[in-house]
């Protein structure tokens, strides 16, 4: 088992190495960092920022610099705030967190109950009903969404705020938006991962000897498809944080999506960059923890 | 030989009435969902191949004194602009015509992109396996870590914006999942007798790949591609959406969005019907991709 954490921990690094290659990669993609940045800039100007920012030594040589300040969390200073970027994206983190975090409660407290429902009732016409919303669901723009319950619930019936971010009640809207975005693909995780562990011999044999059905479901069943469940919501958690960049950015939500969408506008590189960066090195360590949950949880492995 | 001539998917097609082909093809066509995904999906395409014989407008041309005209069943509406006007006066049915070309290009495109480079790396990857397989999967890793829509965002912007630069990034960022399926499947098929009697033989590597391993997942892409279109069709408008478009003036349905969402308590159509577009072609797709998958997929079959 510590040879296999070990080696886990060595793949984190060598992930975490590829997601600040590809991190590098975004301002030099073009060929050319300095016309990116300041596009319209006289060569004078172009000529001493390239000398000021090292672009002109080889990429390797650059590449080491950026893995270098990368690992002490410099990612240089944003154009637009006049300010340290990294700061800058932390700030706003919590807000992104929040949202996606009750995005994901919400989430769950929908796809378990109703995955577990449609698991045991299969080919029911709730079944059939939740298909079907699940293939709305996934088939739905995340933006445009957001967009109808604007209409809806601040427009028409004038219950919720537009956007902005006063309150709880700013809260809703955003939550729900992401929800519809994340609670299809969970819900198919738990009805097939139900399916796939209802008709064991173990929970046949758990409801033969007399075992109350509830007990069955909750005990025997709904703990056996909680592991391939906790693996592919950490999965999914990278898909989670896509739609939360969208849907700040349709109720104006102060958070780290909007920032970097901003940023993009601006061509303020150094936040896109550091955004980018903390955005991925979060998911990579929530799977890295389900990870090492897996191998804690996972009673073949454990024993060996 | 004469097994080799009796292996033929032709002739054992001919001989057993029952092919798998015929019932993939009944399976699909029994299914009351699939078939209405497919013939909405059908008429997408028309439309759009069709857009400047079916629009009735251009949908360039403004007009301030028509801005903001209704829908055609609402007061004030005019069957000359069934789905109402913006707000400067361009017919939203028309734009949204014209939108659907876009769409589907770049989803189709964009997925092109992904199956080349995906399954080449997964099919190098399951049969070469040890440090080429390591190398591989390591680079799968990596693009997992990112939420698609953000690195496909910082990508576009650094590369400016253009159909071109939108179809290679989105191509670029959701290939993983090709080279996961078909190193997977290609590690299962290698224990097959077949594949070991093509050794046997003597069949060079090449041929071992490409004749006999990539036709047998197959299946899986095909499944694996229409769910991925209709995937891509969603991020490029919301790649849109967010501003770093196709950089062209042809309208696409993200930017009608971004639009409309400025005049959403104004002018409800804006927003809501280049929506109703998106959210009607993707679920065709989705519904005719899930069909194929129940009806291809070997182990749900």
């Amino acid at each position: 088992m510590l040879t296999l954490v070990v080696r886990r921990v060595v793949r984190l690094l060598v992930v975490l190495t590829g997601v600040t290659l590809v991190t590098f990669a975004i301002l030099h993609v073009s060929g050319d960092p300095v016309s990116l940045m300041m596009p319209e800039a006289p060569e004078a100007d172009r000529v001493a920022l390239r000398a000021a920012m090292g672009f002109d030594d080889p990429l390797l040589v650059q590449f080491t610099r950026f893995l270098g300040n990368t690992a002490m969390g410099n990612f240089g200073q944003s154009f637009f705030h006049r300010a340290p970027a990294l700061p800058l994206v932390l700030e706003r983190m919590p807000t992104t967190l929040l949202l996606s975090v009750c995005a994901m409660a919400l989430s769950l407290a929908v796809a378990i109950p109703l995955g577990i429902i449609t698991a045991i009732r299969r080919a029911s016409l709730l079944d059939h009903g939740a298909t079907f919303v699940v293939f709305l669901g996934t088939s739905m723009p995340v933006f445009w969404t957001g967009i109808m319950l604007i209409l809806l619930f601040a427009v028409q019936l004038r219950m919720l705020p537009v956007s902005g971010w006063e309150g709880w009640a700013s809260l809703v809207l955003p939550t729900i938006t992401l929800a519809t975005f994340s609670t299809p693909l969970l819900l198919r995780i738990v009805r097939s991962s139900m399916l796939e562990v209802i008709n064991l011999d173990y929970v046949r044999t758990a409801r033969a000897k007399g075992v109350s059905e509830w007990l069955v479901i909750c005990h025997h069943a709904l703990v056996n498809a909680a592991l391939p469940l906790v693996t592919v919501a950490g999965l999914q958690f990278g898909l989670l944080l896509g739609g939360a960049i969208i849907t700040e950015t349709v109720f104006a939500v102060p958070g780290v999506g909007r920032l970097i969408v901003g940023a993009i506008r601006q061509l303020d590189f150094p936040i896109v960059q550091a955004g980018v960066f903390v955005l991925a090195l979060i998911v990579v360590l929530v799977n890295f923890v389900v990870d090492m949950l897996y191998i804690y949880l996972n009673p073949q492995i454990r024993v060996r | 030989m004469a097994i080799g001539t009796l292996a033929r998917p032709g002739l054992a097609a001919a001989a057993l009435p029952d092919s798998d082909r015929s019932r993939a093809w009944r399976k699909l066509a029994g299914n009351p969902a699939a078939v209405a995904g497919a013939v909405i999906l059908l008429l997408v395409i028309a439309v759009a191949v069709a857009a400047p014989y079916v629009a009735p407008h251009d949908p360039a041309r403004q007009s301030l004194i028509r801005r903001f005209t209704p829908p055609l069943w609402i007061q004030g509406g005019s069957s000359a602009y069934p789905l109402g006007t913006d707000q400067v006066g361009r017919d939203i049915l028309s734009r949204i015509i014209y939108g659907a070309r876009i769409s589907l290009l770049v989803g189709i495109a964009a997925v092109a992109v992904s199956l080349v480079v995906g399954v080449t790396l997964g099919l190098l990857s399951g049969f070469l396996r040890g440090r080429v397989d390591a190398v591989i999967m390591t680079v799968v890793d990596v693009t997992l870590s990112f939420p698609q829509l953000l690195l496909a965002l910082a990508f576009v912007a650094a590369l400016g914006p253009s159909l071109l630069t939108i179809i290679v990034v989105l191509g670029l960022t959701g290939w993983e999942r090709y080279t996961r399926v078909v190193r997977a499947e290609v590690l299962a098929l290698r224990e097959k007798d077949f594949v070991e009697a093509a050794r046997a033989i003597g069949a060079s590597p090449a041929r071992m790949v490409l004749r006999h391993l990539l036709p047998n997942t197959f299946s899986s892409i095909i499944v694996m591609s229409t769910l991925q279109v209709a995937q891509a069709i969603l991020q490029e408008a919301a790649l849109s959406f967010l501003g770093v478009g196709t950089g062209t003036a042809h309208p696409t349905w993200g930017q009608m969005i971004a639009l409309g969402r400025d005049f959403v308590s104004v002018a409800w159509w804006l927003a809501t019907f280049p929506g109703l577009a998106i959210l009607l072609t993707v679920l065709a797709i989705n519904l005719v991709g899930d069909r194929l998958r129940d009806a291809l997929d070997p182990r749900v079959r």
